[in-house]
């Protein structure tokens, strides 16, 4: 194989990344998951379709650092009434494509199936998903997260997990 | 069907029969005689503000749409076409001069007359004098109140007004608010679902003991947060929100609990977010509290600023936050199947800043994703299983029962803030409304 200069960015790192993300909420180590987040993170699921920001229209969910920390916390609440059971899921990532380059930042494409089952019920999602993923020196940390959900704007039971 | 003997039985001062949240036939005769009498709120006068505007609701379960005519009047109508049944408009919302049925073309204007049939001479010799009677059915009622949209299906009844009581001043506590005097939704819908009775959100959102245990975990959570401190943060308003839950009995237990005439009653507001609750310290304020007063004066500002209420209900579909610039709208799918369709306000010159704050606030409180109101919805489920169990018949409904507290008028206020007051009083008007025949 012919040497080529390093690639800052290798498609298959950023796959091996996502697939990592979505293992650690499927075996539901959401603290681990967290750690996957720089500390100035945000994690958004728009209510709308096209929604332009998340200040001026509601979202399903938009947390920064602090917040996420709050959700991970109520997981393990033995009072968390919508998360005993934890859900159950299963994260299908696919269509990873690297949009942008920017950077030590990296805008990342995909396409989310996401099964989520618990108490009987079992529910289907699909989302595309957008990650700006930065480089650091212990590898990437997610600096946002954008999940635009199918049915955003369709009437919805309580989401008690993570996308 | 039940006759009103059953009917009477089945509420008692200090109880409900469990069938009330779980038969289907009494649900039947609920969509009938509740949601089929009642005033219902649709929206607001924002959401339709030039002719040929529409959005598209429920009342009940019924489909209707809701329609800003030629003439500036708001008309309700069936989303049914008179011919063989299709709904004629499938968007939330838009802007049409007419609907025009998908199956065969009948065409409707905004007040629901029917304008054009398509080889009309093929329905008889006499269609065109037909089209007259052949409209899109016509919701009888429609008035508003500051704005706010209502509409009944019934042809008698209360005028809106009477209907309100003093449950008016929660709207005029939103209006008033707005230094332009108008307020507009905005930021979005959330559209959230429970597999429960349409009366436990009703029950809950004038519930004062249930945050420190429905919300038990949300509230630990938020207490490990760092506390909001300047410059604010956006995450500040959920972390003092969820915390807030946690406010002691005694807090829970002197904010008090009033209920009015139809089933209606409103809550008093418990609240410490600086960010939230005009009058305390936040600098926004002092600009928002400045144009206020430029409107309307400073002593009449203190006045407006002064009331505290949390939710308000308006039986049987409407749920409201004044202060918090807040309107769910409970719409009933089965008997153990409802909606809640929630929406935002803006103060109109108000500063900007303000609405983010709305907005942040619609996330914990009303978003599908919220960590508080999962666990509502979580609780009215289990109510709703532990319901359909056959060996117990009785819902108890006598926190507080005796120690009723004579307010203004008919209004009474509970013995304490966590006074079962609001849900007897939904049921006495649950009950005038089905024993009407």
């Amino acid at each position: 194989m012919p040497k080529h200069a390093p690639d800052p960015v290798s498609p298959r790192e950023v796959e091996q990344f996502l697939y990592r993300e979505a293992s650690l909420l499927d075996h539901q180590q959401f603290e681990e998951w967290l750690g996957l987040y720089a500390e100035d993170a945000t994690y958004w699921v728009p209510l709308e379709r096209d929604q332009k920001d998340p200040w001026n229209t509601s979202s399903i969910i938009f947390d920064d650092r602090t917040l996420l920390e709050i959700r991970v916390r109520q997981y393990r609440d033995p009072r968390a009434h919508a998360r005993l059971p934890v859900a159950r899921t299963v994260h299908q990532v696919g269509n990873v494509a690297l949009v942008q380059e920017a950077g030590n930042e990296v805008l990342v494409g995909s396409s989310l199936v996401l099964i989520e089952y618990r108490k009987e019920r079992q529910r289907v999602f699909g989302a595309l998903v957008e990650h700006r993923l930065r480089r650091t020196d212990d590898g990437f940390r997610i600096a946002s997260k954008r999940v635009d959900i199918v049915n955003s704007e369709a009437e919805l039971d309580g989401v008690a997990f993570l996308f | 069907m039940l006759g009103r003997e059953q009917l009477a039985m089945m509420v008692r001062p200090d109880r409900v029969h469990r069938a009330l949240y779980s038969d289907p036939d009494l649900f039947e005769l609920e969509m009938q005689r509740v949601f089929g009498r009642a005033w219902l709120i649709l929206g607001h006068e924002s959401q339709i503000p030039a002719a040929g505007d529409f959005f598209t609701t429920r009342m009940g379960r019924e489909p209707v749409i809701v329609a800003r005519h030629a003439d500036g009047s708001v008309k309700v109508m069936i989303n049914r076409c008179s011919h063989r049944g299709s709904t004629v408009c499938e968007d939330a919302r838009g802007h049409r001069a007419e609907f025009v049925c998908p199956y065969h073309g009948w065409t409707y204007r905004t007040d629901g007359s029917l304008r054009f049939v398509p080889l009309a001479q093929g329905y008889g010799p006499d269609a065109e004098s037909k089209k007259a009677g052949l409209g899109l059915v016509r919701v009888p009622r429609v008035e508003s109140y500051r704005g706010f949209l209502f509409a009944s299906l019934a042809t008698e009844g209360p005028a809106l007004y009477d209907f309100l009581g003093p449950m008016s001043a929660s709207f005029d506590d939103m209006v008033d608010r707005a230094p332009d005097g108008e307020v507009e939704i905005a930021g979005g819908v959330f559209k959230h679902t429970y597999h429960g009775n349409w009366k436990l959100v009703l029950e809950n959102h004038l519930d004062g003991l249930h945050p420190n245990y429905v919300h038990a975990s949300s509230v630990a959570a938020a207490r490990e947060a760092p506390d909001p401190a300047q410059p604010e943060k956006y995450a500040d308003i959920a972390i003092r929100q969820m915390r807030q839950n946690g406010a002691p009995d005694s807090v829970w237990e002197s904010i008090g609990t009033w209920a009015t005439e139809f089933g209606h009653g409103y809550l008093g507001d418990y609240h410490s977010d600086s960010r939230l609750v005009v009058g305390m310290d936040n600098p926004v304020f002092a600009e928002y509290r400045g144009r206020l007063e430029k409107k309307v004066g400073s002593e009449r500002a203190t006045k407006i600023l002064g009331v505290t209420r949390w939710n308000s209900i308006v039986y049987p579909n409407c749920s409201f936050m004044g202060q918090f610039r807040q309107l769910r709208i409970v719409h009933p799918l089965a008997v153990d199947r409802t909606v809640v369709y929630t929406y935002s306000f803006r103060l109109k010159g108000a500063p900007e800043h303000m609405f983010r704050d709305t907005i942040a606030f619609s996330n914990v409180v009303n978003g599908t994703g919220s960590w508080v109101l999962t666990d509502d919805l979580e609780v009215y489920e289990r109510v709703q299983k532990g319901l359909s169990a056959q060996a117990g018949d009785w819902v108890y409904l006598g926190r507080g029962l005796g120690g009723d507290i004579g307010d203004a008028g008919p209004t009474r206020r509970g013995a304490t803030g966590t006074s079962e007051i609001h849900i007897r009083s939904q049921f006495a008007a649950w009950l005038d409304y089905m024993m009407a025949e």
